[in-house]
């Protein structure tokens, strides 16, 4: 599972573990800076990622420890899109609310901040459900694009 | 892989926590258990000091949130030193520098108490 020839891999296959983020990230960096994106966005692509990870370890499977993330990347037109598909429980994005900081320390609040970085860190970011299938996050960003 | 690692000083009455690498949702619990375990010896007055944290997720900014208010319901308060530019914007990016305190050195942070300590809320 562990770090084996990671940069010619475009397809990464883990469990819904999150001793996997660490592999998740390397992933991605190693692909985002293998087609020249700058380092500040690289680092902002792999926290978005983790962060949509994150997500589906805690609420598509809740912990279940051998649910299956998969992660393909594709770098076309000088776009980086990265599609994380799981099989778990479907999600509902509009559901969650934009977060507000001082609401969320007034009611011991800590989540939904991961989507607000997703969405904040990411050109684009888009949800399709399939309940009872699989649900897929597409995290895209321009190679252009300033952040 | 050791990815991420604390340490715990003392420093009169402030308790200062060093953090190390990679603070995510899987080593998220590893601070929850120092913040834990200073509040179960009474220790309100921490300072973390992030001069060696290279990376944060929300999972770790969740840790803060979780037990701030206990912290400061018992006259103490986490304050936050020697952040990266990159670890520093991300707290800035979802507005924690309305809610903590956060210093250049860790000295000033711990002064910060010094210099309050005698003020009860």
């Amino acid at each position: 599972m562990k770090n084996k020839n990671i940069s010619d891999k475009k397809e990464l296959k883990v469990k819904s573990r999150t001793e996997n983020l660490s592999e998740i990230r390397a992933f991605i960096k190693d692909f985002a800076s293998s087609v020249g994106f700058k380092q500040d966005t690289i680092d902002n692509m792999t926290l978005a990622c983790d962060e949509a990870c994150t997500n589906i370890i805690k609420h598509a499977y809740k912990f279940y420890p051998d649910g299956e993330i998969v992660i393909k990347l594709k770098y076309e037109n000088k776009k980086l899109v990265i599609t994380i598909i799981d099989y778990g429980k479907a999600f509902q994005p509009e559901s969650i609310p934009e977060p507000d900081i001082q609401e969320y320390y007034k009611q011991h609040r800590v989540g939904g901040l991961g989507m607000y970085l997703m969405k904040t860190l990411m050109d684009d970011v888009k949800y399709v459900s399939i309940p009872g299938k699989y649900n897929q996050v597409l995290l895209s960003k321009s190679l252009t694009s300033s952040q | 892989m050791a990815e991420f690692s604390t340490a715990v000083k003392d420093q009169g009455s402030v308790s200062v926590v060093y953090l190390s690498g990679y603070l995510d949702a899987h080593t998220a619990s590893m601070l929850e258990n120092n913040f834990s375990d200073l509040i179960s010896k009474d220790k309100f007055k921490i300072v973390v000091n992030f001069k060696d944290l290279v990376y944060i997720s929300s999972a770790g900014l969740g840790v803060f949130m979780a037990f701030i208010e206990k912290i400061r319901e018992n006259s103490g308060d986490i304050k936050l030193t020697t952040m990266s530019d990159k670890v520093f914007n991300i707290f800035d990016l979802l507005g924690f520098p309305l809610l903590y305190e956060i210093y250049n050195s860790e000295d000033e942070a711990v002064k910060k108490f010094e210099e309050t300590g005698k003020v009860e809320k």
